[in-house]
């Protein structure tokens, strides 16, 4: 399997930067990185639309980030009405931003913009693995 | 002031839920009352320009058909696409092949028929408006990407969910007035703050309303318009911009960055300022959504368009009206023709023919029409 390991429900099997669900396996939550360069991008990409280049290197997004925003969904789409209700995100990380979900582990009172948050992987039921955003 | 293209004719079907009828006999009723409007006849108009969010179909490649149907064949036909700005994207592609010199008459129809699947559906769909490999896998939706702007503007700003229910109050209230609004019922403060929660903090009255509805433009270069109309309504200016799909490209949460581009574009054109509008149509579809439109259009400062709504400056008699045809809110939300929905109702102010939603004597006006969660910006303004 490759990428559609990625999140509950998966809409992309293939891509060239499948390696991001084996980096999650080996604990991980990386991004691309230009060798020619230097831009760091997340989500992570094959491609540098900033000088063209094609060459790139993964790296680790190390934390703590900052939480920029959160909501937390009591209804879902089609496929995610076992997840609910889940608290979906955006962290702000020394050069990229990274968008996800809260742990379960947090509840909502517990959650407030600018707190420091880590991003971790996590199993999901079957094959399936993602990462979610924990209090750092 | 240039007039060089000019809108002569509009027509919208009514907005409703579960449309008894294919996307053929849909699109027909808006342009039955568009052409009907700018009086000119199938053979007359140059290209057709069909918008819509094709997800919705089953029909492949709609501008073919509804080219057939509407007996616009042999002229071009052809479609744009820009979600939720699908229409207003249409404008300024009928307003280029027009400035271009190709045709002297264009049409616009955008269309959309929702009702054919169920909200939850509609939601997957709607949340495959956002990055398919890296977000939509989190369960996303439109109004919980929304409601993280309204997070992110109640924490920036002090915000409070009353002040985004004073919006929807102001939406129902003119609602009530648009016999062609799907959603015709009063709303007050405290329905909407006890309405369950959506996604925090938006609640089920902070959304707009899901419809199947179509609207059309005629639009035409300037010497045919003054001819065709006693009324033209002139493109003065024309905005569109575009910021990134992924939340993770973008600068911050608390406004939409292609609105504040594409406002400053039209602006720039039409060599008038925030302050020129007589009347707008913004794309309120979430509370929070007309709330930043207000500042992202320099209607008010960041942080400063509560301000608006508390005292009523948006409301018909107030300083800028805004969405005083109940917006996506009450009148609903078909997708592909919202955006000209949008321009008809400017048009119809502008002409002094809006009827019980008339503000008093406009003679500019703006349509802020934004596609997906901030994707695609488009700002127009027209003038008598």
């Amino acid at each position: 399997m490759g990428f559609e390991r990625f999140g509950t429900v998966s809409f992309t099997a293939q891509t060239k930067v499948d390696r991001f669900v084996d980096l999650l396996d080996e604990g991980k939550v990386a991004g691309t990185k230009c060798k020619s360069c230097g831009k760091k991008y997340f989500p992570p990409r094959a491609d540098c639309s900033n000088c063209l280049s094609s060459d790139m290197e993964w790296f680790e997004i190390s934390g703590p980030g900052k939480l920029i925003s959160f909501s937390a969904s009591m209804y879902a789409p089609t496929g995610f009405e076992d997840d609910l209700p889940y608290t979906i995100a955006l962290a702000n990380f020394d050069d990229v931003k990274v968008f996800g979900r809260m742990s379960k582990d947090l509840e909502e009172e517990d959650i407030e913009i600018g707190m420091d948050v880590a991003v971790v992987p996590v199993k999901l039921r079957g094959e399936k693995v993602s990462y979610e955003f924990k209090k750092a | 002031m240039k007039r060089d293209v000019a809108i002569v004719g509009v027509g919208q079907s009514s907005f409703i839920r579960g449309y008894e009828g294919s996307i053929r006999e849909l699109a027909f009723e808006a342009f039955k009352e568009a052409m009907e409007d700018a009086q000119v006849t199938p053979e007359e108009v140059g290209a057709s320009i069909v918008c819509s969010a094709p997800e919705y179909d089953k029909q492949r490649t709609p501008a073919g058909l509804l080219a057939e149907y509407l007996g616009l064949n042999p002229q071009p036909t052809f479609y744009v696409e820009s979600v939720c700005s699908s229409s207003s994207m249409g404008l300024r592609v009928a307003y280029s092949m027009i400035k271009a010199g190709l045709h002297k008459v264009v049409l616009v129809l955008g269309f959309q028929k929702m009702s054919g699947i169920s909200s939850a559906e509609s939601q997957e769909r709607m949340g495959r408006g956002a990055d398919v490999m890296w977000e939509s896998p989190f369960g996303t939706m439109m109004p919980a990407y929304y409601a993280m702007h309204a997070r992110a503007h109640f924490d920036k700003h002090g915000t409070s969910e009353a002040d985004l229910a004073h919006i929807r109050v102001k939406a129902a209230t003119y609602g009530m007035l648009n016999p062609k609004a799907v959603f015709r019922k009063p709303v007050d403060l405290e329905k909407v703050l006890t309405s369950d929660v959506i996604s925090s903090p938006i609640k089920k009255y902070d959304c707009c309303a899901n419809a199947d509805g179509s609207a059309c433009l005629v639009v035409a270069a300037g010497e045919v318009a003054q001819e065709l109309s006693e009324k033209p309504i002139w493109v003065r200016g024309l905005g569109a911009a575009s910021a990134s799909l992924t939340m993770s490209g973008r600068e911050s949460l608390t406004g939409l960055r292609c609105a504040r581009e594409a406002a400053r574009e039209a602006y720039e054109m039409a060599g008038v300022g925030p302050e020129d509008i007589d009347v707008a149509e913004v794309h309120d579809c979430f509370t929070i959504a007309e709330l930043m439109a207000y500042e992202d259009l320099g209607f008010a400062e960041p942080g400063e368009g509560v301000e608006l709504i508390r005292d009523k400056e948006t409301y018909a008699d107030g300083k800028i009206p805004v969405n005083v045809d109940g917006g996506l809110l009450s009148k609903g939300h078909p997708i592909g023709a919202t955006g000209g929905s949008q321009i008809r109702t400017i048009v119809l102010q502008l002409r002094g023919e809006a009827g019980d939603m008339q503000v008093k004597d406009p003679e500019i006006g703006l349509i802020h029409n934004i596609g997906g969660v901030g994707i695609y910006g488009n700002v127009t303004i027209l003038g008598r």
